[in-house]
């Protein structure tokens, strides 16, 4: 038994839990960062670096990302809140130029380790792109696709988990009669609703959402927010999106950044009410960015 | 003195003219063959150029054995050519990315693209005709593999390159290991360009013939194994083209328009192919 103890970055809350699981899980326990897991902080950001080749595009960001809420990173374009996103499901380590040191900590391990597998660490870590990016297969395939990867779903119970997906994206009705067409022909705001219900169909814990609702109509972008208010009841979400009014609607925790910093983290309310940085001011009422 | 407009609508109209003529300057040329070949070719095809043999001088025949192994060194060739072009095609796209040894392999591959194919059939026949001592079908296939194998290797690394990343981002956001990714994803939205990859590689060597000279090079006889000289298409047609004999010239004449025709029609084919695949991706 470990009492653990965690300083969340958010005014300096100091939490303390009980952490069985975690610490036996944990291979790294001595004296690590990991240890900071408890029930409220899915996931712990800390002194995390990343590198474009040589050039460094975050600098030393901790932040704690609270269970079932959802976060927002705000910021000017190039500031690194997309970076930092693409780094909690390692997904950048497509590209081989490109790495991250330091931790985040999910579930009791750092998921940079390298004995963390990303192809399992990505299906408990969802993503959702700017762009919606249907495969060139249909509806249904589109969805029972990442759901092979690590199920093997009767018949039945694969219809049954594509049509919950479908559902809990707010896109079944309009697409229940289309199950065999081709996800690709589908609208732009249904394609990315579509997108949306393939990362829920793998039953992910953390959901990533990177600007989202960016490349849709208002209509379809109400839609997908009124989709996120109702996912964080099951997920953690983190979304990133240029729109300050969007991360005022959705979100109950705001980081803004600036220049691969992170300036500020706190309550949603209190970024977009009284923030305490000059520069969050400035960018919130519009001076920069 | 004339003002901007007019200026422009003259210069517009001037290169547009050069432009035509040099088109139908092209065409022309293409036309005329096209036509002579048709007008010279068309007269002797009949039944039986497609299920005679080649005939002894001044006998009646046909071309089907030299269809028949034309048909199998072609298929053979394409057998073995374009499954090594793919895979090669899929480590420069997906695996070589920052790699040093990939630029190398495209490099190499550019060069074997653009060697003379009879440079490829000398190749072979030092390599598989003089070790087993004679001529065969299955030299001819690989020295055709050799041909089909760099044209594979660059439009597979092409189409795939066109799939965009966000969609190989989308596959592995989910959990999916790499090879799922190219082979479930990337594939499938690169399908239709890789076949008409493989189609083109197909009509280009359907043609050649200085490759076959020093590998299959030629039978008069039904032949249906690939370890004997095979008759095909081209060779004969050179041949007969070259033959003092009435009857065979025209014979080379109907094989021309043949092979020609094949070609049109893949080339054709390949490309309603690659119009599909634009529209629906």
């Amino acid at each position: 038994m470990n009492y653990d103890e965690a300083e969340g970055l958010n005014g300096g809350v100091t939490t303390r839990s009980i952490d069985v699981s975690a610490a036996a899980r944990d291979r790294t326990a001595e004296g690590s960062a990991a240890q900071a897991e408890t029930s409220d902080h899915k996931m712990v950001v800390r002194d995390l670096n990343f590198y474009y080749g040589k050039y460094r595009a975050l600098k030393s960001i901790s932040l704690t990302i609270p269970q079932n809420r959802v976060t927002a990173f705000i910021g000017p374009s190039g500031c690194g809140k997309s970076t930092l996103l693409r780094c909690m499901n390692r997904i950048y380590e497509l590209y081989p130029d490109q790495r991250a040191s330091g931790e985040i900590v999910l579930d009791g391990r750092n998921v940079l380790d390298k004995d963390q597998d990303p192809n399992l660490l990505r299906a408990k870590v969802g993503m959702v792109f700017q762009k919606p990016t249907p495969f060139p297969m249909s509806v249904y395939d589109n969805i029972a696709f990442g759901v092979r990867l690590y199920e093997r779903l009767s018949r039945n119970k694969m219809d049954e988990r594509v049509e919950w997906a479908l559902r809990k994206a707010a896109i079944w009705d309009e697409v229940k009669d289309k199950l065999r067409q081709i996800g690709t022909q589908l609208s732009g705001g249904q394609q990315q609703r579509l997108c949306i219900a393939r990362a829920i169909a793998v039953k992910p814990e953390v959901l990533l959402l990177d600007e989202p609702a960016s490349a849709l109509d208002p209509i379809s972008t109400l839609k997908i927010e009124e989709l996120i208010s109702e996912l964080k009841d099951d997920y953690t979400i983190v979304i990133v999106t240029h729109n300050m009014q969007q991360a005022a609607r959705v979100s109950d925790y705001t980081a803004f950044m600036y220049l691969g910093e992170l300036i500020e983290f706190d309550d949603t309310n209190v970024i977009f009410t009284k923030p305490d940085r000059k520069e969050t001011e400035d960018y919130i009422t519009g001076r920069y960015g | 003195m004339f003002d901007l407009y007019t200026r422009r609508r003259f210069i517009n109209g001037f290169n547009l003219t050069v432009s035509v003529l040099a088109t139908v300057f092209g065409l022309f040329w293409l036309v005329w063959l096209l036509w002579t070949l048709l007008r010279q070719g068309l007269p002797w095809i009949n039944l039986d150029v497609l299920t005679q043999p080649t005939p002894p001088p001044g006998s009646a025949g046909g071309l089907a054995n030299a269809i028949v192994g034309s048909l199998m060194m072609t298929a053979m060739g394409t057998v073995i050519g374009t499954p090594m072009g793919i895979l090669a095609g899929t480590y420069l796209s997906e695996f070589g990315r920052g790699s040093k040894m990939a630029p190398v392999v495209r490099f190499v591959n550019d060069i074997l693209l653009s060697a003379p194919s009879i440079i490829l059939g000398v190749f072979i026949y030092e390599v598989v005709v003089v070790t087993m001592g004679h001529f065969s079908g299955w030299a001819g296939a690989l020295a055709l593999a050799l041909i089909v194998l760099p044209v594979v290797v660059r439009t597979t690394e092409d189409m795939l390159r066109l799939v965009p990343d966000t969609l190989r981002e989308a596959a592995a956001a989910l959990g999916a290991p790499q090879w799922k990714v190219i082979i479930m994803i990337v594939y499938r939205a690169a399908r239709a360009g890789i076949l008409t990859g493989v189609m083109l590689a197909v009509a280009r060597i359907s043609g050649e013939t200085a490759p076959l000279l020093f590998t299959a090079l030629n039978n008069q006889f039904w032949s249906s194994t690939l370890n004997e000289p095979i008759a095909n298409l081209p060779v004969v047609i050179f041949q007969f083209a070259m033959s003092p004999y009435d009857d065979w010239q025209h014979l080379a004449w109907a094989g021309a328009l043949l092979i020609t025709f094949s070609i049109l029609f893949l080339n054709i084919l390949a490309r309603v192919l690659l119009r599909t695949r634009q529209s629906s991706y």
